[in-house]
């Protein structure tokens, strides 16, 4: 790669992506969803870039995190997970199914943000009421506004998963 | 003979792709040797450029190239596009018309750098007064463009060619009977302003375009509506022919009209061509508030009726705020003029509709295409001449509104367009005439309907095929652009129900102009009628060859499971391709330049109602909707669950624009551009129930009786509103969005 005049703090490291031990030369400014494109990782997505959106949600050590506001160096020696690790066996999850089922999605843009936080909603909490549901994904955003069938999806995983 | 293909809810082709997030949209995009542009941008609102300094953007180390106006020029001697006019430059060129024009651009390996030195570019300019307002622009002595320059594609925008010292970039006007004597002889006139402010469509993925230089053409990787109007445009700035630039469009994320005609892609191919390399530019949040927005307008509508609450004349003017370049604010204008006086049977009735250039950033087409802005003038006022004459609020309109046999103010008669079954559906799912619980200590609740109307944009061509795989496999090539709305889906189903397969068998393909035909764009809801057309020709042109093929072949006929067989009999093999193509105009008559008058303006209408509860908290002037019911006249639904998430989706954008957002702009600055500031609807800004309801009906010279729906439910929101909210604390908005500040204001201002 040709120089820069920001390459200051360029720093080899490794990580845990979605259950796999890898190694990566990160720059000092990348954040979090700069690291991963680079590991041709696209579900989470930068779009309004100060975390209020949703778009980029990816889970650090199990905690949902704004993969535009986190620096990719904090990650080293941590564990990320992203949509791609939902269908890792290649088949849906339950939540990635309920929102097919239930046509929750329009561009699709934010889907994998809201699919991410439905998943840690209903780790937490198995059986969530409307209003929980809408409280625990305010800070996930739908230009399309898709907001009525994502609730339905909701209460269809919810139930799935309860058996 | 029907095989239940159209009228059946298909899950969305690319279902899987969104859930796992990999779905293809240019913003994933990456090529060999691809460079990062940031845009260095004015600001100033309005200004003559003395000078730009580069020299130590250039110097950083990692930049490849820094690049102003002067250098496109080199390329493109006269470096300007527009839709209607060519106003807009590729860069900025001898001045300035808003903050946040485009004046340079860094191209870099690394972004970060690109846009670190876009901030080492110093830019000097004489500042020029400027025009803000669009009631200002008509007779300002700051007039934005010198010299007015339409693109020769409209010809009844000739007539303005070379016009100075005007903002008026087009102006419409519409005279029906004698509107005068009809104010002179009504027994009440009310004349109001309404008014709406400047939004942004906000597109999760933004606006993002990739040109890579190859085979002696250019292939331009884009996040557009309009990829045959990109080419053509394309081609046009560089002197070629068409078929050396091609487009490709993947998913959208989000367009909702943004991402129309030409946005970045005239930037990147300019940029790309004077380095010899790809260059992609990926706009920010923040930049696409820059890029374009919706127009700002104000409605004086002046109303004549009498004692019983008949309409007898109406007068409109609209002015657009169209910022610093046309782009398709002229269109919004006429089009959206011609139904100014809203769907009312009115015998007298005149029509002023002004788009006007300010030093704003460019507004353009959004999700109604004007429709908002004028419903929100009519129902409102409808409303209040109502309350005057002590008239239920149904009943006034149930009263004025245009059967189907009548014409509109143009003369183009309302076929297929049911209003006044639209508005009695809404009344129904409201049980308006039943009791309703007004609130009573600091909650006060209200009920509002409103309902509008939309002409297609016309005249407009689409073109699809059709092929037929030797295995009997389908694909369908069109230049539509799935942006969320189905239309990949909705489309294949056509294919399916004519060729008698399933529609999940059928093939899209992407939009890509080295293989996918013209279509004018996917914009207004035109693509389910126009571009369901040419799917329809398409898929039966492929169904005449096919028969054609089983008589060769010596079969009395052919089904969805037999065709394969048809082509091992022909071609001995499983060798062959049948093709089937079909194109789609529908007839159109423009108005009259001295009338504005025309039979036929439209190949269809729309026609959305809207109902809404509220409550009001007089403490707080929060306002919640508790209900929100959008009915859509969209003839026979080819998806019906799709065509749901299209109602629901646009009321409750609409909501956003209704009830939370505004572009703040502070001496053409546009001061919250930026999610912190700038809120759009999320989980807790929407309504507990929401109704949708398909009004049983059929476009009868619609594709399978159908008809578009992506902005239907948009219309009537905002005046629904404010009608719920005047009867829940008899207070009445006139300017958009309704805040609680402002509401809390207004009931101050009502008790003092």
């Amino acid at each position: 790669m040709e120089s820069n005049a920001m390459e200051i703090g360029r720093k080899r490291m490794a990580f845990t992506l979605n259950g796999r031990a890898v190694e990566a030369d990160v720059p000092s400014y990348w954040n979090l969803v700069d690291l991963l494109r680079d590991f041709d990782l696209f579900g989470a997505r930068e779009s309004c870039g100060i975390g209020a959106c949703g778009c980029c949600t990816v889970l650090v050590d199990g905690t949902a995190m704004s993969g535009c506001l986190t620096l990719a160096q904090t990650v080293e020696g941590k564990a990320v997970t992203t949509v791609e690790d939902q269908d890792r066996d290649g088949t849906l999850s339950v939540v990635q199914q309920a929102f097919v089922d239930e046509a929750a999605f329009q561009c699709g843009f934010c889907t994998p943000g809201f699919v991410m936080m439905v998943g840690e909603l209903l780790k937490e909490n198995p059986e969530p009421s409307d209003d929980e549901v809408r409280s625990y994904l305010s800070g996930n955003l739908c230009r399309c506004a898709t907001y009525p069938e994502i609730l339905k999806a909701v209460r269809v995983a919810a139930s799935r998963l309860r058996g | 003979m029907p095989n239940g293909q159209v009228g059946r809810s298909v899950p969305r082709h690319e279902s899987a792709e969104k859930v796992t997030g990999r779905a293809e949209y240019v913003h994933n995009l990456s090529v060999a040797g691809m460079l990062h542009l940031k845009v260095f941008r004015s600001t100033v609102a309005h200004g003559r450029i003395l000078s730009i300094d580069t020299s130590e953007a250039e110097a950083m180390p990692g930049v490849h190239a820094v690049l102003t106006g002067e250098d496109i020029r080199k390329l493109v001697a006269e470096p300007y596009y527009g839709p209607a006019f060519h106003d807009q430059p590729v860069l900025a060129l001898d001045k300035v018309r808003y903050v946040g024009e485009p004046v340079a651009v860094v191209a870099a390996r690394d972004p970060y750098v690109a846009a670190a030195a876009a901030e080492l570019i110093f830019a000097e300019y004489e500042e020029l007064p400027a025009v803000d307002d669009e009631i200002e622009a008509m007779t300002s002595d700051a007039v934005v463009h010198d010299e007015l320059r339409p693109a020769g594609t409209f010809p009844d925008l000739k007539h303005l060619d070379g016009k100075r010292d005007t903002n008026v970039a087009l102006d419409y006007h519409l005279k029906r009977g004698d509107p005068e004597a009809a104010f002179a002889a009504a027994d009440h006139v009310f004349e109001h302003e309404f008014r709406t402010q400047p939004v942004m469509h906000v597109p999760l993925e933004p606006m993002v375009s990739l040109a890579v230089p190859e085979q002696g053409g250019l292939t331009i990787h884009t996040a557009s509506q309009s990829p045959s109007f990109v080419r053509s445009e394309v081609a046009r700035l560089l002197g070629w022919a068409e078929n050396r630039v091609r487009v490709k469009v993947p998913y959208l994320g989000g367009g909702f009209g943004a991402k129309l005609y030409i946005k970045l892609e005239a930037l990147v191919a300019c940029v790309a061509l004077i380095l010899r390399k790809p260059v992609k530019l990926s706009l920010t949040m923040e930049e696409q508030f820059y890029t374009i927005t919706k127009h700002a307008s104000t409605f004086r509508i002046k109303t004549g009726v009498n004692k019983d609450g008949r309409i007898t004349a109406r007068h409109c003017a609209v002015y657009w705020n169209g910022g610093a370049y046309a782009d398709i604010g002229p269109r919004v204008t006429q089009k959206s003029g011609f139904t100014a006086p809203g769907p009312y049977n009115i015998e007298n009735v005149e029509i002023e509709s002004y788009a006007l250039y300010t030093n704003r950033p460019p507004a353009g087409a959004f999700r109604g295409f004007g429709i908002p802005q004028l419903v929100w003038a009519y129902e409102s006022q409808i409303d209040v001449i109502a309350d005057e004459l002590g008239l239920d609020r149904v009943a006034i309109r149930r009263l004025n509104l245009l059967d189907e046999t009548d014409p509109q103010a143009t003369g183009t008669p309302m076929k297929d367009a049911p209003v006044k079954a639209v508005l009695e559906r809404v009344a129904a799912l409201m049980d308006w005439d039943g009791p309703f619980d007004t609130g009573q200590g600091s909650i006060r609740r209200g009920r509002g309907v409103a309902v509008g109307f939309k002409a297609s944009i016309s005249p407009t061509t689409s073109v699809a095929n059709v092929t037929v795989a030797a295995d009997g496999s389908c694909s369908l090539a069109m230049s539509t652009v799935d942006m969320g709305q189905g239309s990949a889906t909705a489309h294949s189903q056509i294919v399916a129900e004519v060729l008698g397969i399933r529609a999940e068998d059928v093939r899209v393909v992407n939009p890509d102009t080295d293989v996918t035909p013209y279509d004018m764009a996917t914009l207004g809801s035109r693509s389910t009628y126009h571009m369901g057309h040419a799917v329809r020709l398409a898929a039966e042109d492929a169904r005449a060859k096919l028969d054609a093929l089983a008589g060769e072949v010596g079969r009395d006929g052919w089904d969805g499971n037999s065709i394969a067989s048809l082509f091992l009999a022909r071609y001995g093999m499983q060798a062959g391709t049948i093709t089937g193509s079909g194109t789609y105009m529908p007839s159109y008559a423009k108005p009259d330049p001295a009338t504005g008058f025309s039979d036929n303006i439209t190949p269809f209408w729309m026609v959305g109602g809207t109902g809404i509860e509220v409550e009001v908290d007089t403490e707080t002037g929060k306002a919640r909707i508790t209900k929100l019911i959008s009915v859509g006249d969209l003839g026979k639904p080819l998806n019906p669950r799709i065509v749901e998430t299209q109602l629901s989706g646009g009321a409750l954008m609409q909501v956003g624009l209704t009830m939370l957002e505004d572009m703040a702009l502070d001496g053409g600055q546009v001061t919250n551009a930026s999610f912190s500031d700038y809120k759009i609807p999320g989980f807790a800004d929407i309504p507990v129930e929401i109704v949708n309801d398909i009004l049983p009906t059929e476009q009868r010279d619609g594709p399978f009786g159908a008809k578009g729906v992506g902005e239907t439910a948009t219309f009537g929101v905002a005046p629904a509103l404010a009608s719920a909210i005047h009867q829940a604390v008899g207070v009445r908005v006139t300017s958009l969005p309704i805040t609680p500040e402002k509401l809390f204001r207004l009931m101050q201002e009502r008790t003092a």
